[in-house]
């Protein structure tokens, strides 16, 4: 008997990590595949599959010689830019929301978090004919505001969360010292939440420089992003797969990186601090 | 000695300091109560300048307006009647339901499957919890295009283990039979990761002592999964199907990407048949219609789990 459960338990265990090695392969190998594609010479394309000669022959086409720079550092303008907005509007507003007691608290809280839920192309009609009118469309600023839905409701409902953690205490000592408020919020609290703070800042980048409809149809030729960007390259008529890899490899790279700088704080991120990781 | 200098003054300065306070303290008072209102005020005023132009659709979608002339008129329910009318959006809203239905499942099961099966102390798994996250972190259109290479006929690196189990002319998204399934599949590489992460989280911060109980009183893993881990996990399952449900159900740059609704209009969901209407074929008021209705469901369907959520969280404080 109990050699036929070590039997089972060996079994168990050796299954299960095969299981979790397919699944693995399933995550992780589109990624591999990617760069491998994005390495490879146009005239290795159709003729290998894991022995080639490498090159970065893709990356300067891409980067060097085509538009594709121009929206890569669109995308680092308008995310950078709409994330920074929404620190210096997002934080105050997630601390108030934690400490305060007010009315409509609740309810304005989620009417925030309501926004990153509504449906795109609804916000994307009536803005589309707005931006249209205002001369807002195609520019950064336009981009940036729109982008407020996507990074501020993310924002100040992880920061929420992180300044609900410091104890009331901390900050009645602080202002007892003869600090004002201001001062009590910058030099005790900031300092405090600022793990959380550069997690979620960090995510919302993520987010922003993934954003694709907004800027597919609030923005054109000048202020459009490498996320849109990237999709027309397969659509061409002379596709250099290789290169097709190489835009979607750059424009992957960055956030895999900031993935692994905030990987703590992340399931707090995405879950909108529902759930604390 | 300098003690008792410095003491002398300092006790007679501590009664009116005391009075000074509590009449400051009642000034504080009434800024403090209109303070959260100017904190939230950018964020409200960044905010609702978007809920303009949602209300301005409103106002659009009872005329006939469209991007081609500026001239329009009031037509009231019009278009919503029309809308009703249309067999198109009736479809577009199942392919929508099923999408969202499809995904969701799948991501739900698989994600909750993994995340039980890294849920150990071990170099794979330590390792795969880190690396599994990619492909959420990445743009779905990036994902979505980079499984347009994959399955791409010429340089697609499936064709040849496809042609292996005898699927080897496997058309993807460009075939109507399995341009649901291709999305499915994408969709599900995308967000799966999501559900691992949030579910992972969720059995790590399981309490340890109703285990410990389980474990001397001799339950099978099936029974302590079910009669233990499933209703103290509840309230993360729960609050992950809403955030799927939620945004599967408007998905929108994975299926324009990959088929652009098609072939013909198989995966023509209700986000991809308002952007047709409201863009290349300038039929504005149109699709405000659709996008509204869209919009209803996401907030019932998420208002009702939510609903559950709170429950949920209740009783799983219970147990622990």
């Amino acid at each position: 008997m109990n050699e036929s459960v070590s039997f089972f338990g060996l079994v168990g265990r050796v299954s299960k990590t095969v299981l979790l090695l397919v699944y693995a392969l399933f995550a992780l190998f589109p990624l591999l595949w990617m760069i491998i594609m994005s390495l490879k010479p146009d005239s290795q394309m159709f003729t290998t599959t894991f022995i080639f000669s490498p090159t970065m022959e893709n990356y300067g086409a891409v980067f060097l010689r085509s538009d594709y720079s121009h929206f890569f550092f669109n995308n680092l303008i308008v995310s950078v830019s709409a994330v920074l907005l929404s620190l210096v509007v997002g934080v105050p507003a997630a601390y108030a929301l934690a400490r305060f007691q007010f009315k409509l608290k609740e309810d304005i809280a989620f009417t925030i978090l309501s926004f990153r839920f509504a449906p795109e192309i609804l916000v994307i009609l009536p803005l589309f004919l707005i931006y249209q009118k205002t001369g807002l469309y195609d520019t950064y600023f336009g981009l940036i505001w729109v982008y407020q839905l996507i990074t501020l409701p993310l924002l100040i409902w992880i920061l929420r969360g992180y300044f609900e953690d410091i104890s009331p205490d901390i900050e009645a000592a602080a202002q007892l010292d003869g600090y004002s408020w201001w001062q009590v919020f910058l030099k005790v609290l900031l300092p405090l939440v600022k793990p959380g703070l550069v997690a979620a800042g960090l995510l919302c980048f993520i987010f922003a420089w993934n954003a694709f409809t907004f800027p597919l149809l609030l923005s054109d030729a000048r202020a459009q992003t490498s996320t849109v960007v990237a999709l027309r390259f397969l659509a061409s008529d002379t596709v250099h797969y290789g290169q097709v890899a190489a835009a979607a490899t750059i424009s992957a790279l960055p956030e895999v990186i900031l993935a692994l700088l905030i990987q703590k704080h992340l399931v707090r991120g995405l879950s909108f601090g529902a759930v604390k990781g | 000695m300098s003690t008792t200098v410095v003491l002398p003054p300092e006790g007679p300065t501590i009664e009116p300091a005391r009075t000074e306070l509590s009449k400051s303290a009642a000034k504080y008072a009434k800024r403090k109560a209109l303070r959260p209102y100017l904190i939230l005020t950018p964020t409200l005023l960044l905010t609702i300048g978007i809920l303009i132009p949602f209300f301005a659709a409103i106002y659009l979608s009872f005329t006939d307006f469209t991007l081609r002339s500026s001239d329009y008129s009031f037509i009231g329910f019009d278009n919503y009647v029309s809308m009703l009318q249309n067999p198109d959006f009736w479809h577009s809203l199942i392919v929508t339901l099923q999408y969202a239905f499809l995904c969701t499942t799948v991501e739900m099961l698989l994600g909750i499957g993994v995340a039980l099966l890294l849920n150990e102390e071990n170099p794979i798994s330590k390792f795969l919890r880190i690396v599994l996250i990619f492909p959420l972190m990445i743009a779905p259109v990036i994902g979505t295009l980079i499984w347009k290479l994959m399955t791409n006929p010429s340089v697609g690196i499936l064709r040849t283990p496809m042609s292996w189990i005898g699927l080897g002319e496997f058309k993807w998204g460009a075939s109507p039979d399995t341009a649901m399934f291709s999305l499915v599949l994408i969709d599900a590489w995308v967000y799966t990761p999501f559900v691992i992460i949030l579910v992972l989280a969720g059995l790590r911060s399981l309490p340890r002592s109703p285990y410990e109980a389980a474990m001397i009183d001799g339950g099978s893993a099936w029974f302590v999964f079910k009669n233990l881990t499933l209703p103290m996990l509840a309230p993360v399952l729960l609050i992950t199907l809403v955030f799927r449900l939620m945004l599967s159900l408007q998905e929108f740059s994975i299926i324009f990407a990959l088929t652009e609704g098609g072939p013909g209009d198989t995966t023509m969901s209700l986000s991809l048949l308002a952007y047709n209407r409201g863009f290349p074929f300038y039929g504005v008021a149109e699709a405000i219609p659709i996008m509204l209705f869209l919009w209803a469901i996401v907030y019932l369907i998420s208002f009702i789990l939510i609903g559950f959520w709170r429950k949920a969280q209740q009783r799983a404080s219970g147990v622990a």
